[in-house]
């Protein structure tokens, strides 16, 4: 592979904000400087205009492979990725058949070998995500899996989930939930509120959340296992991570770009591409949250990239699956919704550097995610123009299904570059391969 | 009217609400003549998609629309591919590219006719979607109350949405679930009518935020200063899950019984969407008083769907063609 120059872009990590020049050579970063003169042969990247930053790091991600490619695959979903600016995704174990024993597992990595993007996974905490019978937990762990979670659901089972605490804690792994309470948000399918009520829609109320947060906490407490909570989406739930992190309880947490950006009022169009687990909630919700994610209280951002084949979402809304597509428009929604409140190296932190910690795919825990962009560092690079406007064109994103919330919307930021390790996977916002 | 299609009565506002009646009036007139028939619509196709079936509901819309000599497509889902998997925008599509100017559209699910906008470039006509709106019901309801009104007056000559000011109506019953509740809401209240909705909270909408009504759980407190009573269909499957223990002690509390009519205002009426529970909503014998206007209701839905479909079809083409 040729050498690779990004040049005249402003530096972002968690050392700062600079300008700079990086030069990549094979699968690291090889010189950082305020100017670098390409060497021959070198192929040369503008980033005029641009931030240069680790590459993005998707914790909650769905690649539907296997068992729904019609929706989306491995190479498709990490392809958006890459065209997000990701240069890692979590891929979530909601497949069918789930990612709940070593076999599939194997499956799913080695699919992801030859991605746009690096390809961790999560594994599933009960088998079949039926909440009843744990997996094999050391098992998976030894593939290197470090999160776990029943993502698409929450465990309800409130003593089958103390033992899943038990078990993991033993294992160092980490357990993510879902926080939603079957019972409260049974039959639900926005958010439970003013809108609802006039659109004549079941709701699925904050409760649902925020109950089963609240036990997972007092569980946590009784385990001291971790835990990760995967999407949250309202006030309470900001409020009470806010306390549990006051009390040292050893949890970590991340909202979604759509979480941070849109509201309920949406959902007024009966669009099902608004539909979505959790529900898009109300103003003071999206404002609690992006107070929780300026103050640290939310730790990441996470996409929960959902895709879902066009047909499966033309049908009324109450039938519809919830979930929308989020890769490729993250990084622009984020910033944008986070503008006035959080710098560029914040941004960042939430985006790339946090979660790379919180999946262990950093360099502290063995992993190459997460910068920091200076020598000696493996070349997982965006390169980011945050003034670029564009309008998001469905028929044109690069995941196989079509059911962004964004649609016609006007984004303001665009990724221009990534490389992973090395590779220039995306240049000019085309995906190389 | 404001637009294309009729999904709500929000698309309507006061004024579309007094138009449609105004034109309504014209087809009471109409239903009088030997041949109760007029050339309005001719060579217009209407079709009628109902995924949930109500053979009222569908031959009203059929009913008036032959009126107005349009032709009458008829789509039920139980003979449809849907069960065979189609999806509903293929539905819609399908139907759509036989040349229609108006989908007439009932769903089970809130908010399939607004869906069905983005399918087909016929005008969209909600005929009741899931517990979202039943707009042609609500504008049928402001025709009944505003002809038994000037009738108590006695006189044929109405003043149209005035006669609604201050007057005070209560909608009783499942208002969580009803689509005919959220229309009837919006269209009291635009022509200027107080509304009080009477539910147990569990049979209430979650929020009442911007819904310009006052609310109770208490009938018996507000019986006596209502001007109409309008009882909402209970669902007997919602008896006996935990909205509501079970239907004896719904009529106990909020069924129209013989002691609570003896204690309306004189002159009060009493409306029921249909069909009704004799026994449960309203005591068999209440049903029957001069009082209820139930069957008036079903006779006027004839001459409101009439006039939508003129205005929806026919009102810029062809505006002397009831006179014909």
């Amino acid at each position: 592979m040729p050498e690779v120059l990004i040049r005249g872009g402003t530096i972002v990590d968690e050392q700062g904000e600079r300008r700079g020049d990086v030069l990549v050579s094979g699968v690291g970063i090889v010189a950082v400087d305020s100017t670098i003169d390409a060497p021959a042969g070198a192929a040369v990247v503008d980033a005029g205009g641009c931030i240069v930053a680790p590459g993005l790091v998707d914790l909650h991600t769905h690649l539907r492979e296997p068992g729904a490619e019609v929706a989306e695959t491995v190479e498709t979903g990490c392809r958006a990725a890459s065209l997000g600016g990701y240069t890692a995704v979590v891929a979530m174990p909601n497949t069918e058949p789930a990612i709940d024993n070593p076999s599939i597992a194997r499956d799913v990595l080695e699919l992801g070998r030859n991605a746009l993007a690096q390809v961790a996974v999560a594994a599933a905490i009960t088998v079949g995500r039926q909440g009843v019978h744990l997996t094999p937990m050391a098992e998976l762990a030894a593939l290197g899996i470090h999160l776990f979670t029943d993502d698409g659901a929450g465990v309800q089972d409130a003593s089958l989930m103390r033992q899943a605490l038990e078990y993991a804690g033993d294992l160092g792994i980490v357990l993510a939930q879902h926080c939603q309470d079957d019972s409260l948000a049974a039959g639900g399918h926005m958010h439970e509120g003013a809108w609802s009520s006039r659109l004549g829609i079941a709701g699925q109320p904050a409760l649902a959340e925020e109950s089963m947060l609240a036990r997972d906490l007092a569980l946590v407490r009784l385990t001291r296992s971790p835990m990760h909570f995967l999407h949250l989406s309202t006030a309470g739930s900001v409020e009470l991570v806010r306390r549990a992190k006051a009390e040292g309880l050893p949890v970590t947490a991340e909202v979604t770009p759509h979480h941070l950006s849109l509201t309920h009022a949406e959902v007024a169009s009966y669009d099902s591409a608004f539909k979505v687990n959790p529900p898009l909630r109300e103003e003071a919700d999206v404002e609690a949250l992006r107070v929780g994610l300026e103050q640290g209280v939310i730790d990441a951002v996470a996409t929960d990239h959902a895709p879902h084949a066009p047909e499966k979402k033309q049908v009324p809304f109450d039938e519809a699956p919830p979930g929308m597509l989020g890769l490729e428009t993250a990084l622009a929604v984020v910033s944008s919704a986070m503008s006035g409140r959080l710098g560029w190296v914040d941004i960042f932190a939430a985006c790339s550097w946090r979660p790379a910690r919180i999946g262990r795919l950093d360099p502290a825990s063995g992993g190459r995610q997460g910068g920091p962009v200076a020598p000696g560092a493996a070349a997982n690079l965006v390169v980011f123009d945050p003034t670029a406007e564009w309008s998001v064109d469905p028929s044109r994103l690069a995941s196989r299904s079509r059911n962004t919330p964004y649609a016609g919307r006007q984004l303001t930021g665009k990724v221009r570059h990534t490389l992973l390790e090395g590779e220039p996977v995306v240049i000019d916002g085309e995906a190389q391969r | 009217m404001n637009d294309r299609h009729l999904l709500s009565i929000a698309d309507l506002g006061r004024e579309g609400i007094e138009d449609v009646m105004r034109t309504a009036d014209s087809f009471r007139e109409v239903a009088g003549r030997s041949i109760p028939r007029v050339p309005a619509l001719r060579g217009k196709t209407v079709a009628t998609l109902f995924f949930e079936a109500s053979t009222r509901t569908r031959l009203s819309f059929e009913t008036a629309a032959k009126r107005l000599s349009a032709d009458v497509m008829s789509f039920a889902a139980s003979s449809s591919s849907l069960e065979k998997g189609e999806s509903l925008r293929d539905t819609v599509e399908t139907i759509d590219a036989m040349g229609v100017d108006a989908m007439v559209v009932r769903h089970r699910s809130s908010g399939v006719p607004a869906q069905v906008t983005a399918w087909t470039s016929a005008c969209v006509i909600n005929a009741g979607d899931g517990q979202h709106e039943h707009p042609t019901q609500a504008l049928l309801d402001c025709y009944t109350i505003r002809e038994a009104l000037a009738q108590r007056r006695g006189t044929e000559d109405s003043q149209n949405g005035a006669d609604f000011a201050g007057l005070r109506i209560g909608i009783v019953g499942d208002v969580k679930h009803s689509r005919v509740a959220r229309s009837n809401v919006l269209a009291f209240s635009a022509l200027g009518a107080e509304v009080v909705l009477v539910a147990p909270r569990t049979l209430m909408p979650p929020s009442l935020d911007g819904w310009p009504v006052k609310a109770t759980a208490d009938l018996d407190s507000v019986i006596p200063d209502l001007d109409v009573v309008y009882l909402l269909r209970i669902q007997a499957e919602r008896a006996g899950q935990v909205l509501l223990p079970n239907l004896d002690e719904y009529h106990e509390r909020y069924g129209l019984t013989r002691e609570r009519s003896n204690r309306l205002a004189a002159g009060a009426l009493v409306m029921h969407p249909g069909p009704m529970i004799r026994g449960v909503e309203i005591a068999p014998e209440v049903a029957d008083l001069p009082s209820s206007l139930v069957t008036r209701q079903v006779r006027n839905g004839v001459f409101i769907r009439s006039a939508v479909l003129f205005h929806l079809l026919g009102a810029a083409d062809s505006g002397e063609a009831i006179d014909a």
